[in-house]
């Protein structure tokens, strides 16, 4: 994954030409690359930085800044961890109830208006919604910004702005955008799986117990689908995380989306790679945590692990 | 809420006249049952016999009004206990079914959940019908495990379905249908699924506790050999409707109709050893179209042409009913 972004960010235009002046003469450029180190091979190039990372945990500093990049980016990332928290937990928290309704009375009105919803919801690209939304609520309505986060608190290193309204205020937007898609999502995945459910024999089982309707659902029924909810919603969650790039600049967030953004239009390699190879270590973990809780939920999967 | 008793009702438990469940579906109208006429008395084992599609299961899922849609439930009578099920409201026959009337399904692999822990199971069992103390109702399902034979059952307890055998988990269901000293229980097949000793075993066990806690027990089945050492009182079933009911015993010495022949004939007995086992010819009729008259009329070798018309159902003996227009013992 490394050699990959390496490389291929590499074989894609000269930072120099975007760091000097354009009135610098061949002598100051060649300063220059030597000074970023951008004239040696890319093999030895890449040892370098492979030497830097797994051994001092160093991912350079950023072409542009000089700040280390590492730092620019952890920077943001509170920005748009609560971006993607609060848009999944918003997908989940609307999704599933709406799911597993849809998959109760399939053939009821309202279950058909929102599986015809939730094919509109992630059908309209995300860039589009956005823009929507902008338009509607703050250009005619002026009920929220168009843009920009809102006033954060510190809390130690990590800023966040979801103890305010303020803060909320400039929140709803960008996160509603990414949660209409992942909420329409979270619904067909909660309605497919409740239609497997439903005609099992432990649910007739507990019906045949006399238990009420409310655990029925609510225990019985949601333990067991929950399994391909959580799979969807931890894939989903990462995908947020890691790739928020258009939500963020649609409302010019400041996250790490943007950050990448502005980063590749600028050829700020080290802070791409930092990114990319953060985003993996992220992703990683999620899974990680994902399996966890399949464990926890499903007690089979923890005796075939012990097997 | 509670009807008083009517007369003719006053010594049944459960009486049922006429009891039609019907499936509306596209291509037809699916009479899985239709006209179903049973009753049942106080601690009375009643066994329900009949082949695979001739709804014996569908009658146990109605009586417990667990039809799935788009099944529609209709009877001229329908009376449990002093009451009239087909004017419970929605919420009093959830109170019903678990402390009154219980079900025990066929396959034990399906019908527990697998990611509750045996214990949950069992203590909502408990505390849905009555307000009892977590504890009591442990209590009370640790009691219960030891009265359908499972050894250690506070161990047991705290294990989920998957670390349990098949026959484990049905006596488990079994005692989930006892805990709240059900008046009737409704098996269905509930040994089918289990190798042969297994099946003597829990056999022998419901038939004692049923005996000793006065439960009334429907014990629905295909195979007439093992339910005719356990039942009070046979009712037979093909498509849909029972053709024969009589006292165990004289079903077996004397049965009226050619279907319940058929069944007792391929028993497999000493006599019959090394022979070719009787075998009834074709097979269940599809529900979507059901033969008129007689359902039976195609795969007998009695039938005529006044089998055409509907067959009455008729008492030959004090209990012993018949719907055949050519009833008779075996020649």
């Amino acid at each position: 994954m490394s050699a990959l972004v390496f490389a291929a960010l590499y074989m894609i235009g000269d930072p120099v030409l975007m760091l000097a002046s354009p009135e610098a003469g061949d002598a100051e450029r060649e300063l220059i690359r030597q000074s970023f180190g951008l004239d040696l091979p890319l093999w030895r190039q890449y040892l370098i930085f492979l030497n830097k990372v797994f051994v001092h945990l160093d991912f350079g500093k950023s072409f542009l800044t000089g700040e280390p990049a590492i730092g620019l980016i952890l920077d943001r990332m509170p920005a748009t961890l609560e971006l993607a928290t609060a848009a999944m937990l918003f997908a989940v928290l609307i999704g599933v109830p709406l799911g597993i309704y849809a998959g109760l009375k399939p053939e009821s009105f309202g279950a058909r208006s929102v599986m015809t919803g939730s094919v509109l919801g992630f059908s309209l690209p995300n860039f589009w919604v956005g823009l929507m939304l902008i338009m509607v609520f703050a250009v005619f309505l002026h009920w929220m910004p168009a843009g920009g986060r809102g006033p954060v608190q510190a809390f130690g290193p990590i800023q966040l702005s979801i103890f305010s309204w303020a803060g909320w205020r400039s929140l709803i937007l960008p996160v509603a955008t990414i949660a209409v898609a992942k909420c329409a999502l979270i619904v067909r995945v909660t309605r497919a799986a409740t239609r497997e459910c439903l005609p099992q024999d432990y649910i007739k089982f507990a019906r045949a117990r006399g238990l009420s309707e409310a655990r029925v659902l609510g225990v019985h029924l949601l333990k067991n689908i929950l399994i391909p909810i959580v799979t969807v919603a931890g894939l989903e969650y990462g995908q947020v995380f890691a790739f928020a790039v258009v939500t963020e600049s649609v409302f010019s967030w400041p996250g790490m989306g943007k950050l990448l953004i502005d980063s590749i239009i600028t050829l700020d390699r080290p802070v791409v790679v930092a990114y990319l190879i953060l985003t993996v270590v992220f992703l990683s973990l999620l899974n990680l945590v994902v399996d966890v809780i399949y464990t926890i939920l499903d007690p089979r999967v923890q005796s075939k692990a012990r097997a | 809420m509670q009807e008083s008793a009517g007369t003719p009702s006053g010594q049944w438990l459960l009486d049922v006249q006429g009891l039609c469940t019907w499936f509306h579906t596209r291509r037809g109208v699916v009479k899985a049952v239709d006209g179903v006429s049973l009753r049942v008395k106080q601690g009375e084992i009643l066994g329900l016999v009949g082949e695979s599609g001739s709804g014996k299961t569908i009658t146990g899922f109605s009586l417990m009004n667990l039809v799935d849609q788009p099944g529609r439930i209709r009877a001229d009578r329908l009376h449990f206990d002093g009451r009239d099920l087909q004017t419970l409201s929605a919420n009093d026959y959830r109170a019903l079914r678990g402390r009154d009337m219980a079900m025990i399904f066929q396959d034990p692999m399906m019908t527990l959940n697998p990611t509750l822990r045996v214990e949950t199971q069992m203590i909502e069992t408990v505390q849905a019908h009555e307000s009892v103390s977590r504890r009591a109702a442990r209590a009370r399902s640790i009691d219960m495990l030891t009265k359908v034979g499972i050894p250690a059952p506070a161990e047991r307890l705290t294990v989920y379905p998957h670390h349990l055998s098949g026959g484990m988990r049905q006596r488990i269901a079994i005692a989930i249908a006892l805990l709240n000293s059900p008046k009737l229980i409704i098996a269905d097949e509930p040994t089918t699924a289990l190798d042969v000793t297994i099946q003597g075993q829990i056999l022998y066990e419901v038939q004692k506790l049923c005996r000793e806690m006065g439960t009334a027990l429907i014990w629905i089945t295909h195979d007439l050999a093992i339910v005719s050492g356990l039942a009070d009182r046979l009712a037979v079933m093909y498509a849909g409707r029972i053709v024969e009911t009589a006292p165990t015993a004289e079903i077996v010495r004397g049965a009226q109709h050619a279907y319940t022949h058929g069944l007792m004939a391929s028993i497999p007995t000493f006599d019959t050893r090394g022979k070719k086992l009787f075998q009834i010819p074709g097979s269940t009729p599809s529900p979507l179209n059901m033969p008129k008259g007689c359902p039976f009329r195609t795969r007998c070798y009695r039938a005529t042409p006044q089998c055409i018309e509907e067959p009455v159902f008729e008492e030959v003996a004090p209990a012993h009913g018949v719907s055949c227009w050519h009833r008779g013992v075996e020649a």
